[in-house]
């Protein structure tokens, strides 16, 4: 992989589409083995990347999900102690080994369970995808910080491991608040937008291949249009999909007023919205 | 990466010295571009080659930038810089607020007069304790100037929630992995049993500052306020609302109290401009608040209710605010006056939504806000 273009490239063939500019930054991200921090609204797709980008790349994809609390033994590894318990009731059974082989088989790697960032680290190369970052607290981003600057992990008892391969690592986060400028220093910054009406199509044509051309390019007009109004929550790429597969489920050949309504559900999440979307649809499906 | 800059030293500019020279534009222009950051950037224009601009664009965007409003600022700037048509960086464009007609709030006058009744009364008590109490906008400069030292004396504690993380605790409920750890420790055998609790942790605090023209007298209290706040708590983000929306937070943590106040000022486009309370809140939340800044906060909003745009916009927004945040809360600075009335239209539309309504206008009055805010 040398160019932005065969980044394109290979992401086009497992179905994801992208602009030159993010292309560009993944290419980045790879070439430079640069953590890659992806914003932007819900739905534009930022989880999406890190799946087709180990889809693309035939790499594992290892997916951290944040949330408020998670810590080290969440992320990186814990003991499993009802089994290291049994293991040791079962030498005690036994009568077998002296003290000392006994601790020593205590700690042994199969007691280890290998949460996310270990497991990305040991199957390396792999995809690590550090999903809603700023959902974590601060401490945790310091930890994540250490990891990703050093792509090693010490277990006390068993010694470090460290990643032949630096995975490539893809992190989101939805702005619910700041990231540490530490962090985002380590990390190269993309915001995605929204794509254009003829990116949408084509995304719309590969993703749900089932949708006929034609509603396919109604339903996308529609939602561009809504965009551009004043709405809660604009609706994203998931859910131009999940809308237009809607659709196709109840037989719709062409948009009209009735399919719109009874699938709205699929499209606005709001009631503020239901309402504004339907006036809006009723000038859009007139004309 | 060295070798190609290296041949090109001699020649006219070499390459990097030019995006040197590019990084040293956005740092002048508000980007907050460090030497490992400038690094990144170096190499990732080599990566992509530095003779293409589109290139260099994208490798400026993603290791330059961090934060949506970087982006615009970077756009604004590289534009300048590298397609000048009068072949020089013009300077960065200064964003002026535009001077808006504004009309006094109605019950000013009232208010003014009210206290300096009150002064002749209270003229025995300690000058300190006068100023505690005088409202901060019928100040001359010299006690401006004392009261804002007194600032100091405000206590602020942070609104607690509970955590999903739990924490030692000598009852509540039995902490199974630290009881078998420690039976492990002792090979196995059964130990004493470990309990804990939901441990705590400070509720995030929002506060909205309306900077419009009817409130301009209150904005720099208000927003030492908001800076005594952001130093005393820690878990503080603060945003202007008027005719905009600005975040201000990163000016708040400054910890001299006067700098924080000329960066705030410097971010700030819309001093005492008008007020669109219902369509600011909305883009406040459409950004923020929806996505997380708000959930679960304590929000405060600063605000006499004058609302310049659709009331029912505001209502709407207001209804959306209570939705998302744990409490809110609003002052306003002419509820403290004698012979005040919720009557503006704004305060009438937004009163049903929210938790507290407090007076906003003394130092007295923000000591009781901190009281409010440390048991939300």
């Amino acid at each position: 992989m040398t160019s932005a273009a065969d980044v394109a490239g290979l992401l086009g063939r497992t179905g994801y589409l992208c602009d030159d500019e993010l292309a560009t930054v993944t290419y980045l991200a790879l070439a430079m083995q640069r953590p890659l921090l992806l914003e932007g609204e819900p739905g534009t797709g930022k989880t999406a990347l890190a799946e087709g980008l180990a889809e693309a790349l035939d790499l594992p994809l290892v997916r951290l999900q944040c949330y408020e609390g998670i810590d080290a033994t969440q992320a990186l590894y814990d003991w499993d102690f009802p089994r290291q318990i049994l293991h040791l009731r079962a030498l005690e059974a036994s009568g077998g080994a002296g003290i000392e082989e006994a601790e020593k088989s205590l700690y042994d790697e199969r007691f280890l369970l290998a949460r996310p960032v270990l497991a990305a680290l040991q199957q390396s190369p792999a995809v690590l995808l550090v999903d809603e970052v700023d959902r974590a607290d601060d401490e945790f981003e310091a930890f994540l910080l250490e990891v990703l600057s050093t792509w090693q992990v010490s277990i006390p008892e068993l010694g470090t491991v460290k990643a032949a391969t630096p995975p490539v690592v893809v992190l989101t986060s939805n702005r619910t608040r700041e990231l540490h400028d530490a962090l985002k220093r380590r990390c190269l910054y993309h915001w995605i937008e929204h794509p254009g009406l003829d990116r949408e199509l084509q995304i719309v044509r590969t993703r749900a291949p089932e949708v006929s051309e034609a509603l396919g390019r109604q339903v996308v007009g529609v939602v561009q249009d809504l965009r551009t109004r004043d709405l809660t929550k604009p609706p994203g790429v998931a859910e131009t999909l999940d809308w237009a597969r809607a659709l196709h489920h109840l037989g719709t050949a062409e948009l009209d007023l009735e399919s719109a309504a009874t699938t709205l559900g699929a499209l606005v999440k709001y009631r503020e919205d239901s309402d504004r979307v339907k006036q809006a649809l009723d000038q859009l499906l007139r004309t | 990466m060295s070798a190609s800059s290296g041949s090109t030293a001699e020649g006219i500019r070499g390459g990097d010295e030019i995006l040197l020279a590019f990084t040293r534009a956005l740092r002048a222009g508000g980007v907050p571009v460090t030497q490992d950051r400038t690094h990144d950037f170096l190499a990732a224009a080599a990566l992509l080659g530095a003779d293409d601009p589109g290139a260099v664009r994208v490798a400026g965007r993603s290791t330059l930038c961090a934060a949506p409003d970087d982006l615009a600022r970077f756009d604004q700037i590289f534009e300048a810089f590298f397609n000048s048509r009068h072949g020089l960086p013009r300077p960065r464009p200064v964003v002026r607020p535009e001077p808006t007609a504004e009309q006094l709030p109605l019950d000013d006058g009232e208010g003014e007069q009210a206290d300096r009744a009150d002064d002749v009364i209270r003229a025995a008590a300690s000058p300190t304790e006068v100023l505690r109490h005088r409202d901060v906008a019928s100040l001359s400069a010299e006690e401006k100037q004392r009261l804002a030292a007194m600032f100091a004396t405000l206590r602020p504690r942070p609104p607690l929630r509970r955590t999903a993380r739990h924490q030692r605790w000598h009852r509540g409920q039995v902490d199974a992995s630290r009881t078998l750890r420690e039976s492990l420790r002792r090979m196995g055998e059964p130990a004493e049993i470990a309990w804990r609790r939901r441990s705590q942790k400070p509720r995030r605090v929002v506060l909205l500052v309306d900077v419009s023209g009817s409130m301009s007298s209150y904005a720099d209290a208000l927003l030492r306020l908001a800076h005594r706040l952001t130093q005393g708590i820690g878990n503080v983000e603060t945003f202007t609302i008027g005719t905009r929306v600005t975040h201000v937070t990163r000016a708040m943590r400054t910890r001299d109290v006067e700098r924080a106040l000329v960066a705030a000022g410097e971010t700030v486009p819309d001093w005492s401009g008008g007020t669109r309370l219902g369509e600011t809140l909305r883009f406040f939340l459409d950004r923020w608040g929806q996505r997380g800044m708000a959930r679960g906060a304590v929000v405060v909003v600063f605000s006499d209710g004058w609302e310049r745009g659709d009331v029912s916009v505001l209502a709407e927004q207001m209804a959306r605010l209570r939705r998302i945040a744990h409490r809110v809360v609003w002052v306003n600075p002419h509820r403290g006056k004698d012979g005040y009335e919720a009557v503006q239209t704004g305060v009438l539309a937004a009163l049903p939504f929210c938790d507290d309504f407090v007076a906003g206008h003394s130092l007295a009055t923000y000591a009781d806000l901190v009281e409010v805010l440390a048991d939300a």
